[in-house]
């Protein structure tokens, strides 16, 4: 497939915006049992809302450049039925509310009790919100996932491993985001939001080093021979019906060499897995410094571009047969 | 149910590309709005097509043969395509299993093209919206044109009438026939999308000829009856009977 960057911004950014948020509820989980010690509302989870949103809202313009028709956006909600691009464009906008409204109760302090559990930990509308927010989070995650795996003729994509991908490396960045967020505003949870941030970050290399070795290990469903119906062994194209291009050449092939490719691969995994490990396992040690926190994030940020760069070069239409030669 | 369909035979096209000129002069012309090309003089023409006709070499050489193949969207009976549309803008009629874009409803998402496995669908760059075969939906109803302009612009055009159409749910239609009689068969099966449309395989054509179909032993005008027997004065067999 042709990477466009549209999707390619659309999927990192608000993987990161949903990795942020689920980084800042789990903290107030901790909390919220004494297990970290309570941020003040006001500046801390207002403002990493605040953050959060700004990624999502990243993604969904850069989405809109991915339409032929962006005005007529609003009808992409009505297929929820079937359709997972419309389950999430309902989930996306939900999942902004929620963490706005979960920013602004924080920000103005609104939290008042709605039931306490048998310790008598309180239960606030900020957990209530940031439960709602937890859940459509990973829901946005699997609908991301879903729009590429339910698609059985790319079988590069038509596998669990490509949701659990999307949940793993939007969370990584997220928590390596909090990190960063916690460096420069909760220095006490520096340590907390590293140990998450390197500990998905390595299941993410872990399960993207997986799909990589299933890749590799495909062999295509469809062959010339099934797609014309001809059984003989040896079938070349010699036209294939116009001397130019078209939408077919364009969309579906991502026009590099198998060497530039490799060596995307390569990047990508130094980028989005090893080096921002390493540069967080710092913070583990005690430095944690925000400029090296900051550097762990901007370089797993690009690691991930190229990683979904790759994820989409990787895959190989079954259209292509029929794509082989002008003449 | 009524499933219209093309069937087309392999064995006689000749990769003339009428059925592709046909195809874009009728649906350039519709309500539906032009299909316009970009730089259709320049170094790389491009343009929005139903249907293309490509051509494949089968065999190595001396042993060749040459496969003209005509493509277009197969109006398949579990089209992949149409459920991912988030706009429900693609959708499969229930009356007739044409397979159709309401182009305003299109957003232009692409989506529906990387779901079908054919490579039929082409995004129109000057409509923004995806486009594909309409089995000349404004053709085979309109009660202005005769029965025989009733049919796709593409099978009216074939010069070998290797483009046969018809409802292939009807047991007694041309279609179904040439499919069960001819070998007629699906591209791609392997993905159970199920195409309508079928082709029909290249067959070798011979020419057998028994000896007494050049030389018929009662010839009556008695001129090629090049055999010594009957001799020219004897008396045939249809000077004899009556049969
Ligand atoms: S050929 Fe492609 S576009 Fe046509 S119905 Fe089948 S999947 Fe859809
Ligand atoms: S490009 Fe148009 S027809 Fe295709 S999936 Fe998107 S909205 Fe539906």
């Amino acid at each position: 497939m042709h990477p466009a960057f549209s999707v390619i911004f659309l999927t990192t950014l608000i993987g990161v915006g949903q990795g942020l948020f689920l980084a800042l509820f789990t903290a107030q989980s901790y909390a919220l049992f004494d297990l970290l010690p309570k941020q003040d509302g006001h500046a801390f989870y207002a403002h990493g809302s605040l953050i959060a949103l700004l990624f999502l809202i990243g993604g969904l313009v850069a989405s809109f450049f991915h339409l032929g028709r962006p005005e007529r956006a609003w009808r992409s909600a009505t297929q929820w039925r079937t359709s997972w691009l419309s389950r999430e464009v309902i989930v996306l906008p939900a999942f902004m509310g929620t963490v706005f409204l979960y920013g602004i109760a924080h920000l103005f302090d609104f939290k008042p009790v709605v039931a306490t559990l048998p310790g008598g930990i309180a239960i606030d509308l900020t957990v209530v919100i940031g439960a709602v927010g937890w859940v459509l989070a990973f829901a946005l995650y699997v609908c991301t996932g879903m729009i590429y795996a339910c698609l059985r003729f790319l079988r590069e994509w038509h596998s669990s491993l490509t949701v659990i991908n999307y949940i793993l490396l939007g969370g990584a960045s997220g928590f390596t985001l909090a990190t960063v967020f916690a460096a420069a505003a909760a220095p006490d949870l520096v340590r907390f939001f590293a140990g998450w941030a390197a500990i998905i970050t390595l299941l993410g290399l872990v399960s993207r080093a997986a799909s990589l070795v299933r890749n590799a290990r495909l062999k295509p469903k469809s062959t010339l021979q099934s797609a014309i119906g001809i059984k003989h062994p040896k079938i070349v194209q010699k036209a294939q019906g116009f001397m130019g291009s078209s939408f077919n050449t364009r969309e579906f092939f991502h026009g590099k060499s198998v060497g530039f490719l490799r060596s995307i691969k390569w990047i990508f995994l130094l980028l989005a897995f090893v080096v921002p490990a390493l540069l967080l396992a710092t913070a583990l040690t005690g430095v944690g410094a925000l400029g090296l926190m900051l550097i762990a994030f901007v370089v797993q940020y690009l690691g991930l571009m190229a990683e979904r760069w790759f994820f989409f070069a990787q895959a190989n239409h079954p259209q292509n047969l029929y794509y082989q030669a002008i003449g | 149910m009524t499933q219209l369909a093309l069937v087309i035979d392999l064995n006689v096209c000749v990769g003339c590309q009428a059925c592709v000129t046909n195809c874009k002069e009728w649906n350039t012309s519709g309500d539906a709005g032009p299909m316009v090309d970009q730089n259709p003089y320049g170094k790389d023409p491009t343009g929005t097509f139903f249907n293309r006709v490509q051509t494949f070499e089968v065999g190595e050489f001396p042993n060749t043969e040459t496969i003209h193949f005509p493509k277009s969207c197969l109006h398949c009976e579990d089209p992949p395509c149409v459920p991912v549309c988030p706009t429900g803008a693609s959708y499969k009629r229930k009356e007739d299993g044409i397979v159709l874009v309401d182009y305003d409803k299109c957003i232009g998402c692409k989506y529906c093209s990387w779901a079908c496995p054919y490579g039929v669908r082409e995004f129109d760059e000057s409509q923004k919206v995806m486009k594909k075969c309409t089995l000349c939906v404004d053709r085979i109803y309109d009660p202005n044109m005769t029965e025989e302009e009733r049919r796709p612009a593409c099978v009216r055009a074939c010069p070998t009438s290797a483009r046969l159409y018809g409802d292939i749910h009807d047991p007694e239609s041309e279609v179904s026939h040439a499919i069960r009689e001819a070998g007629g068969y699906q591209l791609m099966p392997e993905w159970g999308t199920s195409p309508a449309n079928h082709y029909l395989p290249r067959r070798k054509t011979k020419l057998r000829l028994r000896h007494d179909e050049i030389e018929r032993a009662d010839n009556p005008l008695k001129i090629d009856g090049l055999l010594p027997k009957p001799s020219k004065s004897e008396p045939s067999l249809d000077d004899v009977t009556s049969w």
